[in-house]
């Protein structure tokens, strides 16, 4: 049986490298404010006349904001599992961009484990699968000793 | 009395629930209803002015002109605004700005909505460049995922627990069971609430409102349109805020995947929130402690908490104290939603923010039964539609 073909769920906002995965966001070459998604064609800074706009990797690290855990199954389009998993859904808040991002927490953390302030990182984990592909997004994962509570 | 205020002739709803009946008969039920409540007949209406549901097909985006056929083409020109949740405010104020500029005199304002059960999802179709698509796609994120990333935030900076979000729904179902347009009349306690499911942790299925059909209608007109018909001392709109975030926005919003980057311009003071409301003190030049009454969004039991703050009623981490002592409970010092609040309607999004301005007119009036708050002669309402929405709504007699 040949391995599912892994594939981002959606492209361009994340670069597909287990070993360092980033966001791509990008920046206003003019004042330089960060936008994730990315902008295009005009700066949203009202007191900035940019048009021209560098892609930016984020930064994989951040303290977490807020978080929540799902315990009913979205609805379309989101792919659920079935039988369906609660999961986790944190806000972070990235130091050097001074945004809060969200994602999904990396699957195996548990969110009782988790606290508003935690460091986290950035991975890869599984979104959802068809018969021949595993569709790939970016979450959230503490990192090791992201809080000294012992 | 303020260069700027129109009056309330004639305000109405169609209860609400959950039937599945085309918006539209909701719509006409509330349009009808407030049109008898200003003892005017259609054919008196000079502007119709819709508040539109995106769930519906074609006619709910048009539903100026679907409201207007409905009734009866007349002629009478139309306009039709979506707001998302502020629908309804940014409805009103299109008539009111029509008004003000002397287009037209009186105008009827409806806004209706059929919900489908369960979540509320994106509109169908493969949509990649559509953020409230992608952010159910990418993050299953849905509104109540957005609560209560609030909610917890709550707890981590004022130590608010669950109990706290729970007595805001005891209250505001006590609230709903003297209103005959409420969908939930029925007493709920603190256990109860605690027990339910837990949809987005830490909220629960009673934390959280309900999707539901209903709608609202409000006849609004100048005042000396008012003096002519021998109309005394209505209920008048002092401010109408349709405010829109200032950059850069820290607050995580629906549906969006990221807030705007504070590197380059750092963020005010003040939360978009808290300016929706400060934006209508500023217009009516009032603030909160002329407020006798309040109907807030309360999509979740802990955004009501939020939203005290929001608008001025106590200071950052104070709410929970507000809901504890019973301030905010009709015969408090200042009662919020005494109509029961979407704990006791669930949403109908177009038709909400107008259903806000019914309960207040009602309670300006004297006219609001059991839930009567006493001696009530200022009252606002606020509330915050995705994308960007403000809404508030300040009323006095």
């Amino acid at each position: 049986m040949t391995p599912k073909e892994r594939v981002a769920a959606v492209d361009g906002w994340f670069t597909l490298d287990d070993a360092d995965p980033r966001l791509l966001g990008n920046r206003c070459t003019r004042c330089g404010s960060y936008f994730f998604p990315k902008a295009s064609g005009f700066c949203r800074n009202p007191a900035c006349d940019g048009t021209d706009f560098e892609e930016v990797p984020l930064s994989n690290r951040g303290s977490v904001w807020s978080f929540t855990t799902n315990h009913y199954a979205p609805p379309a389009p989101y792919v659920a599992a079935d039988p369906f998993e609660p999961f986790s859904v944190a806000a972070v808040e990235l130091p050097r961009e001074k945004m809060v991002v969200l994602g999904q927490v990396a699957d195996g953390v548990d969110p009782g484990s988790l606290r508003v302030g935690d460091e986290v990182e950035l991975v890869l984990g599984t979104l959802f699968e068809d018969d021949d592909h595993e569709y790939v997004v970016w979450k959230w994962k503490p990192t090791e000793g992201a809080r000294s509570d012992g | 009395m303020g260069d700027h205020d129109v009056a309330v002739l004639g305000v109405g709803m169609h209860p609400w629930g959950k039937w599945g009946r085309n918006f539209v008969e909701y719509g006409i039920a509330a349009a009808r209803a407030a049109l008898e409540d200003a003892g005017l007949e259609w054919d008196d209406i000079q502007f119709v002015s819709g508040a539109d549901t995106i769930r519906n097909g074609y006619p709910g985006y048009v539903s100026g002109a679907t409201f207007a056929q409905a009734l009866g083409w007349q002629g009478a020109p139309v306009a039709s605004s979506y707001a998302a949740c502020a629908s309804g405010a940014t409805a009103l104020n299109a008539a009111r700005a029509q008004i003000l500029a002397g287009l037209c005199d009186v105008a009827l304002v409806v806004g209706a909505d059929t919900t489908p059960k369960g979540f509320l999802a994106p509109t169908a179709g493969e949509r990649g460049d559509d953020p409230d698509w992608l952010r159910f796609r990418l993050l299953g994120a849905t509104n109540p995922t957005y609560f209560a990333l609030y909610a917890r935030r709550r707890m981590e900076l004022f130590g608010a627990t669950p109990s706290d979000f729970a007595k805001v729904k005891v209250k505001n179902a006590a609230h709903g069971l003297a209103n005959p347009n409420a969908r939930y009349r029925k007493a709920v306690t603190e256990d109860e609430v605690m027990s339910s499911p837990v949809v987005a942790e830490p909220l629960r299925l009673l934390d959280i409102c309900a999707t539901s059909d209903g709608a609202a209608a409000v006849v609004v007109s100048s005042l000396e349109y008012a003096r002519t018909r021998g109309t005394t001392g209505p209920v008048r709109v002092a401010a109408v805020s349709t405010v829109t975030p200032s950059f850069p926005n820290r607050v995580i919003e629906m549906p969006e995947f990221a807030t705007d980057s504070a590197a380059a311009m750092p963020a005010g003071p003040v939360t978009f929130r808290d300016v929706i409301a400060q934006r209508a003190y500023a217009e009516a030049g009032l603030g909160p402690d002329d407020l006798d009454v309040a109907e807030v969004y309360d999509l979740s039991t802990a955004l009501e908490l939020d939203w005290y703050e929001n608008i001025g009623l106590c200071g950052p981490g104070e709410a929970e104290k507000l809901v504890h002592d019973g301030a905010t409970t009709v015969g408090g010092r200042i009662p919020v939603n005494p109509s029961g609040g979407l704990a006791c309607f669930g949403e109908a999004v177009p038709a909400q923010a107008l259903a806000q301005v019914c309960e207040i007119a009602w309670q300006l009036r004297g006219e609001a039964g059991e839930r009567q708050v006493d001696g009530a002669n200022v009252g606002l309402t606020v509330n915050q539609g995705l994308f960007g929405h403000g809404s508030s709504v300040i009323l006095v007699r």
